[in-house]
């Protein structure tokens, strides 16, 4: 290979660089300080280009300069960062004070509604931006031709970087910024006007995001996709540069552009899981990102987000309960769609509810279950469709893959703590959809795998939901079981104080890799229900939506109790099939119904259930 | 046989030597206390030998055991109770709940999936959280103990484990006065009792000169002094450097106190 | 029709009840579930809906089928993964009571609902998924496609390059079933039509997420005498772009799956590209098929827009199904998918025949070249490609279905 071209390679890797490092230096900034882990940080990405392909064009018309132009990006970005304060404004402030995971849903249900508002204003026609005049052209360098906007590109990652640096350090705004990084708390002590702090970061965080939208325009047309399409990138970047850390993602970014711009000439296929890769070498190697810190709160004493009180059942709870199973139960004699929509509530709850033995339960929050779901589903696919065994025998066999790459992944997964084991677990979890996407041979690729169906005497529609009913409700009782046992309770234990456990003699890490197993052995037991109820397996399974809903079921239930989370898979499950039929634009009311919960059940709905119990109390 | 002893314990952390050749020894029933300025090293020494550092030289034995260098949990199981300058407790559990579970530990039940673990060593616990003074408040949330009965239950728990010693670090850091003579009471009173070895680090002098049998003083990483409160009392290098005027006077008044 | 359409379950309170319906009464219309991703791939579904609705009520007006009973489509948002669109399917059957199912887009999906159909026994009419696999490997007795499908709109572009001394061929393709079967075909069928023609470079960014710049030097680098692009949608906007500026596309054939259907050549505007040899649909330049003016005719007056491949695909689709009925006379599935055998069809695009032996549609498209006009793409040197002549050979289809 010739110099030349490594150079002009190495120049578009550059020019990526620098457009990811504008958008996930807002995503690690608005963490920083708030703590928020901002799905919809994507969102204001893709807002930035679609106001950008509006804006720009109609500045053009007055004047093809490329000033009118720079003057529409920035535009677009103030615009965008106007839209972050009302974010924060009309929603975040309202949930600063409930558990992080919580804060996190609600940006999820964000994301969820503007996919809709964009589909509605901007029609579903991908839309392309005009060129910035005067940097039309392609710039030749040593005999290649490379884009003179791409030139410009990489100057702005840099610029950025100088202009972030004056603000953190010459303002008075940039010095809280810096202090609120390093201990949200202090800041608070020091009489901060905290919700003033917090609109700005959010105003800067979104601006950010919008003005990498609208750089992107001379290069890509705005679509709808664009929001899900860079959120995973960012947030890989924040990761690795470390959570909070600025000159950690510019490095970050930098080392995702050039990887990527030689990974292709080596492995054509690379880009799908090159940067989660990367990601989890970084993280196994050093657990708090290339330049980040580990969280100050370690000798603090907080009341633990997750189950608290892990008492038995009251008599109110216990014919909640009945009544549930008795629906359960009684499903058949109503509808066949119903009996449908049961056993996948049913399979779904197996699931979340093995989630919340990690989160609520441990305190180890997976942003990547559905890996575990989706490989016990592989796990019982395969072996039926590939080596022809009956069902029965494939069913063991799905807690068994899901439980194996569970402990494989955990391995390294429980190294690590807080945001950074959740980004791992979502990095393994990419890395496993990537293998299954990817290994057509034997997976079938992303067309994945059809005829997995149940044996003739379960293959009734009511007959399998009994089915699926005993195992699913018996996995949830023994799993219940495990976290009142001693098991559970050291789980417990160790997620309250890691220290206090260590110091009793218990080891934290093993006992977290263990039950990170078990975890992942029952999500692969409701992974294999799961296909046996579809007929065919795919990657969707093990995909970051799978996980995303997972994380909302549980969430909607409550974290804080040990069945909310069956009952926030229902109620999940049963707004999606609500809304979905009934129009388009159902993820614009699933988005709402989401924040609506969050906003009037922060505690989910067993911690609404509990409050009104002890009201009549 | 000497219950603990720490030969040459030497750690750097960068440039900085942290700790420089401490050595000491510590007898079963004896109150051992570690004092110095801040930052002259009392915390690594003491973390040296709860297992949460590895000494860069130097050996710590425990009954003739070296555990040099053994994770913390290790290190429990030697029969080494720990408490900590703010107090570490499982938040979620009740009072009792928090004795149980490292009664649960001790016995090394914590991977038993099946009973019901708070059924577990109940009478046991609230034999320890009698001896602690808190059997009254078993059922509380131990979120809602005013801090001084927390290090109360900190120590139930540090006791669940049948130590040969106890670690405390900074023991009545954060408490009312009137809470730390009581608490440091309740230690003695155990170890006497029991025989068991306290080593601690202190800032409130009171406490250190009323109820340790012997101290060490810490200063930039080096021991300057050892012995009894009187003898340390009365060095010359000890007044100039740390106890200055304050710190005399405090031994002064634990002395007429115990006269 | 609105797109907030309410469904007899927005009425809520009877969602769990059973929907007791005198379902086989004479005059009660024929019901027909249609599932597809109306909300993630709105580009293409909702023209698609549209037509289908467009042609539905002609039917209907032109006094309906089976002697006089209307037909109506139930439209189901597929939610775009397999898992929820076998859940709908389901609820199409079960709570909408519909005879059969036609639709999805995505290929996954369209494998498992066709898997599922196969498992209930009811006929599924595949209208996009361009999967192989679909009437190949994984076909079965209930599922039916009538869109060419990969490997025949793969071969009608190697066709119109036969012959040509373009010798290195460089291929570039989404990380997907769609891209890698697309370029599998691509390298099987390039040595018969250009002896001596060698693949020098392959590159497959994922979907939706290219790096244009990356992508465009690593091929630039291979120097290729020709291209072979699968890309599509916003990847294939920034693909295009940063290749004009680069220079990638100068002095080299191209040849591009679906660029110059309207769904892909609108957002390209006047970043067309001049002469790439694409498949696509210039409904402004249809001749020789009498009917096709007056859906286009049509569809602009009713919608205000211009028609797009998915419009017409869903025409063709209701036309097929009409016919169908009519034929077969009857709801039984087993008689329907007989029915459907070798059945012909005369569509605004001529004949199209539901080839029995692998249960694909004849339907065709267009080939032609990419070409500037004003600001917006064309296609110039268009002819209509019949389906018919570029299926699988009947022992491929036997050797691949046997298994």
């Amino acid at each position: 290979m010739q110099w030349d071209f490594l150079l002009v390679q190495s120049l578009s890797g550059l020019a990526s660089a620098s457009s990811l490092f504008v958008i996930a230096s807002g995503l690690t900034i608005v963490f920083g300080v708030t703590r928020i882990v901002n799905f919809a940080h994507g969102s204001f990405y893709m807002l930035g280009a679609y106001i950008a392909v509006t804006v720009v064009p109609w500045l053009l018309e007055i004047d093809r300069s490329p000033w009118l132009f720079f003057v529409g990006v920035l535009v677009s970005a103030l615009a965008v960062g106007a839209l972050g304060v009302l974010m924060e404004m009309l929603l975040l402030r309202r949930i600063y004070r409930v558990p992080e995971l919580f804060q996190l849903l609600a940006t999820f249900g964000v994301v969820l509604i503007v996919q809709d508002l964009v589909l509605l204003v901007w029609g579903p026609v991908d839309i392309p931006g005009p060129r910035a005049p005067g940097l039309r052209h392609g710039v030749v360098i040593l005999d290649q031709r490379f884009p003179a906007y791409e030139l410009f590109l990489i100057a702005v990652g840099p610029a950025v970087l100088g202009l972030l640096w004056l603000l953190m350090h010459r303002t008075r705004f940039g010095v809280l910024i810096r202090a609120a990084t390093q201990d949200r708390e202090m800041v608070g002590a020091l009489g901060v006007n905290q919700a003033m702090l917090f609109t700005g970061t959010l105003f800067l965080g979104a601006a950010l995001a919008g003005l990498g939208g609208a750089l992107q325009i001379p290069r890509v047309s705005a679509n709808s996709q664009m929001d899900l399409s860079i959120i995973t990138e960012a947030f890989v970047v924040t990761v690795i540069g470390g959570m909070g850390s600025v000159p950690g993602a510019f490095i970050a970014a930098l080392l995702i552009g050039q990887l990527q711009a030689f990974g292709v000439l080596i492995f054509p296929k690379i880009t799908l899981v090159l940067v989660f890769l990367l990601m989890a070498v970084v993280l196994v190697i050093k657990p708090w990102g290339l330049l980040g810190k580990p969280e100050a709160a370690a000798g603090r004493v907080v009341l633990p987000e997750g189950i608290l009180d892990p008492r038995p059942l009251d008599r109110a709870g216990k014919m909640l309960a009945a009544l549930g199973l008795a629906a359960v139960l009684a499903l058949p004699l109503l509808d066949a769609y119903a009996v449908k929509v049961g056993t996948e509530v049913l399979i779904l709850a197996l699931a979340a509810f093995s989630l919340n033995f990690l989160v609520g339960n441990g305190g180890i929050v997976s942003f990547g279950h559905a890996a575990y779901f989706g490989l016990g589903a592989y796990g019982a696919g395969l072996l039926v469709v590939k080596a022809g065994l009956p069902m029965e025998p494939a069913l063991l066999a799905a807690p068994i893959a899901g439980g194996a790459f569970a402990a494989l992944f955990g391995f390294f997964v429980v190294r690590l703590s807080g945001i950074y084991l959740a980004m791992l677990t979502l990095a393994f979890a990419q890395i496993a959809y990537a293998v299954v996407f990817q290994w057509v041979e034997v997976t079938g690729g992303d067309n994945g795998l059809v005829g997995v169906w149940p044996s003739r005497w379960a293959a009734s529609r009511e007959v399998y939901h009994y089915l699926v009913a005993a195992v699913t409700v018996a996995a949830i009782i023994l799993l219940r079981r495990v976290i009142h046992a001693p098991f559970g309770a050291t789980l417990r234990a160790a997620r309250d104080s890691a220290q206090r456990a260590d110091a009793i003699g218990v080891d934290v890490r093993t006992h977290r890799w263990l039950g990170f197993t078990l975890a992942g052995a029952a999500a692969g037991l409701a992974g294999g229900l799961y296909a046996f109820s579809k007929g065919s397996i795919d990657p969707t399974l093990l995909g970051i939506p799978m996980s995303v809903d997972f994380l909302s079921m549980l969430l909607l239930g409550g974290i804080q109790s040990v069945l909310g989370p069956v009952a926030g898979t229902a109620a999940f499950h049963a707004a999606k099939d609500f809304f979905m039929p009934l129009t388009d634009h159902w993820r614009l009311f699933l988005g709402l119904s989401i924040i609506a919960m969050v906003l009037v059940f922060p505690r989910g709905l067993a911690g609404a259930w509990d409050t009104l119990r002890r009201r009549r109390a | 046989m000497t219950l603990l002893s720490a030969e040459g314990l030497t750690k750097r952390f960068g440039g900085v030597l942290a700790a420089k050749d401490v050595s000491f020894g510590l007898e079963g029933g004896e109150m051992l206390a570690i004092i110095g300025p801040n930052g002259a090293g009392k915390s690594t020494t003491f973390n040296m030998v709860g297992g949460q550092l590895r000494p860069d030289a130097g050996r710590v034995t425990l009954a003739g055991q070296d555990i040099t260098g053994m994770p913390p949990r290790a290190v429990c199981r030697m029969g080494v109770g720990r408490t900590f300058q703010v107090a570490q407790t499982f938040l979620s559990f009740s009072v009792i709940g928090n004795v149980q579970m490292a009664l649960i530990a001790h016995h090394g039940q914590t991977r038993m999936l099946l009973p019901d673990a708070m059924a577990m060593h109940q009478d046991a616990a609230l034999a320890l959280l009698e001896r602690v003074g808190m059997a009254a408040q078993a059922d509380r949330p131990i979120g809602e103990l005013a801090y001084g009965d927390v290090k109360r239950v900190e120590l139930a728990i540090a006791l669940a484990a049948a130590p040969r010693l106890l670690l405390m670090d900074e023991p009545t850091a954060g408490m009312a006065p009137a809470e730390r003579s009581a608490l440091m009471a309740l230690v003695a009173g155990i170890a006497r009792a029991e025989r068991i070895g306290v080593l601690f680090t202190e800032h409130d002098m009171d406490a250190v000169f009323a109820h340790a049998d012997r101290i060490l003083v810490l200063v930039r990483g080096e021991i300057i002094a050892r012995g009894t409160p009187e003898e340390v009392r009365a060095d010359p290098e000890v007044q100039r450097v740390y106890l200055g005027h304050s710190g005399t006077r405090a031994a002064e008044r634990a002395r007429r106190a115990h006269g | 029709m609105s797109r907030f359409a309410l469904s007899r379950r927005a009425l809520g309170a009877a969602a769990l009840l059973p929907l007791a319906r005198p379902a086989f009464a004479q005059n009660a219309p024929i019901r027909i579930g249609e599932l597809n991703s109306y909300s993630r791939m709105a580009a293409f579904a909702v023209p698609y809906r549209n037509a289908m609705q467009q042609a539905q009520d002609a039917v209907n007006a032109a006094g309906g089928v089976m002697g006089g009973r209307r037909i109506e489509f139930v439209f189901r948002d597929d939610g775009s993964t397999p898992g929820d669109a076998v859940r709908v399917a389901e609820e199409l059957l079960t709570r909408e009571n519909v005879a059969f199912l036609a639709g999805t887009f995505l290929s996954n999906v369209g494998l498992a609902v066709a898997d599922f159909a196969n498992q209930r026994k009811r006929l599924f009419l595949a209208t996009e998924p361009l999967t192989d696999a679909l009437t190949m490997a994984q076909g079965n007795r209930y599922t039916w496609r009538l869109r060419p499908s990969t490997f025949m709109q793969t071969r009608m572009l190697v066709e119109a390059i036969r012959g040509r001394n373009v010798r290195r061929w460089a291929i570039v393709a989404p990380n997907y079933e769609y891209g890698q079967s697309a370029a599998a075909n691509f390298k099987r069928l390039l040595p018969a039509a250009i002896p001596g023609a060698e693949i020098v470079a392959e590159q497959f960014p994922a979907l939706g997420r290219v790096d244009a710049g990356a992508t465009v030097g690593a091929l630039g680098q291979a120097r290729p005498d020709g291209i072979f692009n699968v890309l599509f949608g916003a990847d294939l906007t920034a693909f295009v772009r940063e290749g004009n500026t680069r220079g990638l596309f100068e002095r080299r054939t191209v040849v591009s799956l679906l660029t110059g259907e309207p769904e892909y050549m609108i957002p390209l505007g006047e970043e067309t590209p001049e002469g790439w040899i694409v498949t696509g649909y210039p409904w402004e330049q249809v001749t020789g098929m009498p009917t096709h003016q007056a859906f286009v005719d049509g569809y602009r007056a009713r919608f205000n827009d211009t028609p797009r491949k998915g419009s017409l695909l869903g025409y063709v689709t209701v036309q097929v199904i009409a016919n169908l009925l009519n034929k077969a006379n009857t709801l039984d599935n087993e008689a329907l998918v007989d029915a459907l055998r070798d059945l012909r069809t005369d569509t605004v695009v001529g004949p199209v025949t539901m080839r029995g032996i692998d249960q694909q549609g004849t339907m065709g498209t267009w080939v032609g070249e990419t070409t500037l006009r004003g600001r917006q793409g064309a296609m110039r040197n268009i002819r209509y490609a019949d389906g018919a002549d570029y299926m699988f050979s009947e022992e491929e289809v036997r050797a691949a279905r046997r298994t």
